[in-house]
């Protein structure tokens, strides 16, 4: 079973947890989505199974802590005087400080010593040879565990949660232990807070007509997205990516614009699949992607395109630390200074800064990935830094910023960016993107094309009108979707002839169109390695 | 809640901050504007914003901005 989209997954696996929890009774029904959690973890990770007991067990234990203490905080400040209430709140503040700090740096520890060493040590001991000091560490090398980046990151939101009072820490063992181990998204996210779906998990929903076919529905749109795009773009991108100092720059750029055809449609194709799983069991997984091409700016980008992840980093990193004391002071001085847009925009900076670099290592152990991270930060600081000039132009020559020539450019713009930095993202590390980048400037040729032999590299003609084809639908679908019409909904009120027309159109589409056989080599799901 | 008043039309001029309810949610407020804000109110108000408090709801409007005051001076 090696992604959601393998026929494992959705022929045998799938099927099998829903006539499980169709079976089981309403009062045990939770145990059967327990089960059914740990044995996918299982199936992928083995014995390192234990690593996600360990977290829950450690989630539990901290959070009924913190709770403990609050609750002996609210009996102290009820029973206090006003003058000594202060001193309270702070005794106490320190000691929940201290419990949510040891808790965080376990769990964020445990993934640092797994996922980071070997970086980490190569690049140390690479030092210790430049500087000629003789001395080298033994790198330890250790087995990650499958989503282990997905379930940190819930862990922690659950811990931070507690701590600042936003949920009440969970008494029960096994509720935590559902929330944590749901099977669609343990591989691959969204990465869920407790409160959006600890309840619904709970609760068991027994399964009904509307979100069985609701959720088969956007697991088949998944399907289209991954089997018929971006596993047909799969063996072009791996050829030109891998054997990069063979190709001119017009094929670089195909395979920079096909790579991020490929990485948007592979991860929200999956999580079209994830989310209609979680649907089936009435489940609201929350939504990852929304329409991310539509963006204007880069900052918009990142508020449509792993929404969830971005949304983590705003809360549990970019706000904390802007309302840190010593940020708070820079802001309130430097605005004295430098005025309302720049002045804020030192303290924003730091805390942007640090969110770059958490989300460059978040994909992964490699300079490529705190480059792809670097990036996006200096393009967001430098859009802030330019945003009242570009004011100050467009106003001069009257260009309304609203009219669709404006937004258009601004799309297009943001496009190329992106374009760029998913380049970087997947070069075979730092040395190679910079190449192919600067091959794309200083050796563009369209030869390639106009000889076709492009369509020699693991991808032809007929390969290329149907990924156009596929990409049309989902573009329409996008379109609708920014306008604010619902497609889905819109073909589950036709009559059933043509609602099953439909589904069996898209069927028959991904079958016949998708990329399966000896000649095609489908892609590994790229975000079950972050 | 003049105070406040003041303390938005500095931040961000031009505003009608009587009626606008969607200054978050319309993004009228961005990120950085919030980070200013927050700095500026701790300090005229002498209260300490908890990252909690940091949600649209709170934020959206400056009636909303006023309850959240008035209920963190009372619990300080």
């Amino acid at each position: 079973m090696s992604s959601y989209c393998s026929l494992v997954y959705l022929m045998i696996f799938l099927p099998g947890v829903i006539l499980l929890y169709s079976i089981t009774p309403q009062k045990h029904k939770w145990k059967s989505l327990l089960f059914s959690g740990y044995a996918f973890f299982w199936i992928i990770s083995g014995k390192l199974l234990i690593y996600l007991i360990l977290t829950t067990f450690s989630m539990h234990y901290f959070g009924i802590w913190m709770e403990t203490i609050q609750r002996d905080r609210k009996l102290e400040l009820s029973e206090a005087d006003k003058s000594e209430k202060k001193a309270i709140k702070a005794k106490y503040q320190k000691k929940l400080t201290q419990i949510v700090t040891f808790a965080v740096i376990l769990h964020i520890g445990a993934l640092v010593v797994l996922k980071y060493t070997k970086f980490f040590g190569t690049n140390i001991n690479t030092l210790l040879t430049t500087l000629d000091i003789p001395f080298q560490f033994d790198i330890p090398s250790f087995m990650l565990p499958i989503g282990i980046s997905f379930y940190t990151m819930e862990a922690v939101s659950y811990l931070f949660d507690v701590y600042r009072g936003v949920i009440k820490a969970e008494k029960n063992l096994a509720k935590l232990a559902v929330y944590i181990s749901f099977f669609p998204q343990i591989m691959e996210g969204p990465i869920a807070r407790y409160s959006q779906t600890a309840d619904q998990l709970w609760k068991c929903e027994k399964i009904s007509y509307n979100n069985m076919t609701m959720g088969i529905q956007r697991i088949l749109y998944g399907m289209l997205k991954k089997v018929v795009i971006a596993d047909r773009l799969n063996m072009f991108i791996d050829e030109v990516f891998s054997k990069y100092t063979n190709y001119d720059g017009g094929v670089t750029m195909v395979a920079m614009i096909f790579y991020t055809c490929q990485l948007y449609m592979e991860f929200s194709g999956t999580m079209d699949v994830i989310i209609g799983s979680g649907q089936i069991f009435g489940i609201k997984l929350p939504e990852n992607f929304k329409q991310p091409f539509f963006s204007k700016t880069i900052s918009d980008f990142w508020t449509r395109w792993h929404i969830t992840l971005g949304a983590w980093f705003r809360d549990y990193i970019f706000y904390p630390m802007s309302m840190s004391k010593p940020l708070k002071q820079i802001t309130l001085k430097s605005r004295k200074y430098l005025g309302n847009h720049f002045g804020p925009l030192i303290a924003g900076s730091i805390a942007l800064f640090s969110v770059w670099i958490c989300n460059g290592l978040w994909h992964g152990a490699a300079w490529s990935y705190i480059f792809f991270g670097l990036f996006h930060f200096s393009l967001i600081l430098t859009g802030n830094i330019i945003e009242p000039f570009v004011k100050f132009i467009t106003d001069k020559l009257h260009i309304n910023r609203n009219k669709w020539y404006y937004v258009g450019m601004q799309i297009i713009r943001t496009v190329i960016l992106v374009n760029i930095g998913e380049l970087f993202f997947r070069a075979q590390g730092l040395r190679a993107g910079l190449f192919m980048f600067k091959n794309m400037i200083t050796n563009f040729s369209l030869a390639s094309i106009i000889d076709g032999s492009i369509f020699k590299l693991g991808i032809d003609k007929h390969d290329i009108l149907i990924v156009f084809i596929a990409c049309l639908i989902v573009l329409i679908v996008s379109i609708l979707k920014e306008k604010g019409v619902s497609i889905r909904e819109t073909i589950a009120k036709q009559n059933i002839v043509i609602r099953w027309a439909i589904y069996y159109a898209m069927i028959m589409f991904i079958i016949i169109f998708g990329a399966y056989g000896s000649q095609y080599v489908p892609i590994d799901p790229i975000y079950a390695n972050f | 809640m003049e105070e406040l008043i003041e303390i938005l039309e500095g931040i961000q001029p031009g505003l009608d901050y009587e009626t606008c309810a969607d200054l978050i949610d319309g993004h009228r407020l961005d990120s950085l504007s919030i980070i200013s804000l927050i700095a500026e109110l701790e300090d005229e108000f002498d209260i300490t914003i908890p990252t909690v408090e940091v949600i649209p709801e709170n934020f959206n409007s400056a009636k909303n901005m006023w309850n959240m005051i008035v209920r963190l001076q009372e619990e300080e």
